[in-house]
């Protein structure tokens, strides 16, 4: 009987507590409604479908200024994913050598590995991207005077250029900055996911006689890894929101792209909202992606 | 500066503020005795601020003279710097009760935003700067060039259209701040850097340490009339931005300026006795006291002289007055009667 009570009460207490989130929302939403109304601002997503007008510098997807806004958005946020991508694959690379690294026993090793992941993650990342990028567009030559790399890659102020397809120095500093930001985390997360494997484990693997090499592959790391990916996971969430940070180098990902709409329609919330809604969205299917693996590899 | 955090004010605001009333600006600013005013965050000659913290320019002597003309004092500003994408987010609100922020008048902004443009104070065009060893000389030469640029201005569209009305195939560079995209552009990232011409010049008196290096190129590529602008729906408070600068303007074309404003009072010239509100009350139909048009020329002087100041010869940008002489001289400014 208690308990029924007790589960009704905290039944009526979450449907309250839902109910003055809905009325507060529902209020702001009505009252900007009404001012944006009486201030004769027009609202709404309809300017979507209206041609942009500019022109994206660097898109993957083919992007001209007479298309409209919502193609525009979307070469933005092809322009987050191909920096996104590839710098996660790289961070968990460089990450994981690096926390390896500092887990060794040569001490010269472990010291470099160390003084990078400090180095790193004590500086601010827009000041490491605007390093990158001016250290790339001051150091290297002007296009006419490329560097050749080897018979199909030049390199210079313009980027890389590779068998044809080319990555703009925009791309390169921000590839380069989330990398190097982000794998001094994963480094300390893989060490700390290694080293709170208790060492009872390695020695009772050693006591049945395993080898080295396979107490590390077969015991210690599939026990690692289970600490490592939930951190892991909240390491590649903030990669993809931290991309956001691009603009500073004049890369055209999805908040420049947004940012150019916001200023030519003057429709900031919904730009805005749009921002928000797609980052989140990004976030919860990364989140996603990662719990089914979490999943797979949990004890049965 | 990141977008998300200088934005959610604004927005914020606009939530949560009680709707806005005709009539109300003159009033609040009456009652508070103080003009908030939208200014650029640091554009030398239109709105910057020196190392003592105070506000310089030809858009800050506009709200000046406002503000002396309505309350009686130009030190009576509250100075908001507003960035370009902020900026009319914050006029929206009621943030702020004017936006002097080297604004382009645009038939969109105009018609679609709830904003006003009250007129133009200042003519401006889009060009382009390159540097002089790239042997450039003119804009057709730009094919396939990359152009760096800033973003949250008209500028990014205009270099679009010219690239497709000449086939160009520009490639834009996009920075969020000024000074990332000039650094960009002098480390030789982009052939062209684009903007207003009259920030070309500023940029090339005040940012270059050589530059005999870079050459400005012939070509405007657009029309850029910059002015104040007023919110939606305040039919009082938009006729005294909009009168209080043709006074200004009507100040040189009779020949008041700040020093001579207070001898004038006694000229026999009609016109002269008028503005001052010695002969007639003018002010009383903006509903303004009858020395406003006095005050603001005592404050800020004549249109001339704010230009002189700000932008011309007695400024370290030194720019030819060009399409902003008085149309009377064969330029653009040009003030409807004030009777």
């Amino acid at each position: 009987m208690v308990e029924r009570r007790r589960y009704w009460r905290a039944f009526a207490y979450q449907a309250l507590a839902i109910a003055a989130i809905v009325a507060a929302l529902a209020y702001l939403a009505h009252n900007t409604a009404q001012n944006l109304q009486s201030r004769g601002i027009p609202s709404g997503f309809d300017f979507l479908l209206q041609a942009a007008g500019f022109d994206i510098g660097d898109s993957l997807v083919s992007f001209s200024a007479g298309e409209p806004y919502w193609q525009a958005l979307l070469a933005g946020l092809a322009n987050t994913l191909r920096v996104a991508g590839p710098a996660i694959v790289l961070t968990t690379l460089l990450g994981t050598a690096l926390g390896l690294g500092r887990l060794s026993s040569n001490a010269l090793l472990a010291g470099l590995c160390g003084a990078y992941v400090e180095v790193f993650r004590n500086i601010p990342l827009l000041l490491q991207l605007l390093a990158w990028y001016f250290v790339l567009t001051d150091l290297l030559p002007p296009f006419d005077e490329a560097w050749r790399l080897g018979g199909a890659a030049t390199l210079s102020k313009s980027g890389l250029s590779l068998f044809g397809a080319s990555l703009t120095p925009e791309f390169l500093a921000v590839l380069f900055g989330l990398v190097c930001y982000s794998a001094a985390y994963m480094a300390e997360i893989v060490r700390a996911g290694f080293g709170a494997v208790p060492r009872s484990q390695t020695e009772a693997a050693a006591a049945l006689g395993m080898a080295g090499r396979d107490i590390q592959l077969q015991v210690v790391l599939p026990q690692a890894l289970r600490l490592i990916m939930p951190a892991a996971a909240n390491q590649f969430l903030s990669l993809t929101k931290n991309s956001s940070l691009a603009i500073a180098v004049g890369y055209p990902d999805l908040v420049s792209v947004a940012n150019t709409a916001l200023n030519q329609t003057g429709r900031a919330l919904e730009c805005v909202s749009l921002i928000m809604g797609v980052y989140l969205a990004l976030s919860l299917a990364t989140a996603i992606a990662m719990r089914v693996i979490e999943r797979r590899l949990a004890w049965p | 500066m990141d977008l998300r955090f200088c934005l959610l004010p604004a927005l914020l605001a606009l939530l949560l503020s009680p709707p806005a009333e005709a009539g109300k600006t003159l009033d609040a600013v009456k009652a508070r005795k103080e003009l908030f005013c939208g200014v650029s965050t640091g554009l030398a000659g239109f709105s910057a601020s020196d190392s003592r913290g105070n506000w310089q320019g030809l858009d800050v002597d506009i709200c000046k003279a406002i503000a002396a003309a309505v309350v009686g004092d130009p030190s009576r500003v509250r100075w908001t710097p507003v960035n370009a994408q902020q900026r009319f987010a914050s006029l929206q609100s009621g943030e702020i009760d004017l936006l002097s922020r080297n604004t382009t008048w645009t038939l969109t902004r105009d018609a679609s935003l709830g904003l006003h443009f009250t007129g133009v104070v200042f003519y401006d065009g889009q060009g382009f700067m390159v540097a002089k060893k790239s042997k450039i000389t003119a804009a057709r030469q730009l094919a396939n060039a990359e152009v760096c640029v800033q973003s949250g201005t008209t500028t990014e569209k205009n270099l679009s259209d010219y690239s497709r009305a000449q086939n160009l195939k520009l490639k834009p560079v996009v920075f969020e701040s000024f000074e990332a995209s000039l650094k960009a552009f002098f480390s030789g990232r982009c052939r062209a850097y684009t903007t207003d011409a009259t920030s070309l010049a500023t940029i090339l008196q005040r940012e270059v340490k050589n530059p005999g290096d870079y050459a400005i190129l012939p070509e405007l590529i657009s029309k850029e009339p910059l002015g104040p602008v007023v919110r939606r729906g305040d039919d009082e408070w938009f006729a005294i931005v909009k009168w209080v600068v043709n006074a200004l303007i009507e100040a040189e074309e009779l020949g008041i300026t700040q020093a001579n404003v207070d001898a004038q009072k006694a000229s026999g010239d009609p016109a002269v006795l008028r503005l001052l509100g010695v002969a007639e009350d003018l002010g009383k139909s903006l509903q303004l006291d009858r020395d406003w048009a006095y005050r603001a020329i005592k404050a800020v002087g004549n249109y001339g002289e704010i230009y002189e100041r700000n932008l011309g010869s007695a400024s370290p940008v030194k720019l030819a007055r060009g399409a902003n002489r008085l149309w009377s001289k064969g330029g653009l400014i040009y003030a409807p009667p004030l009777r």
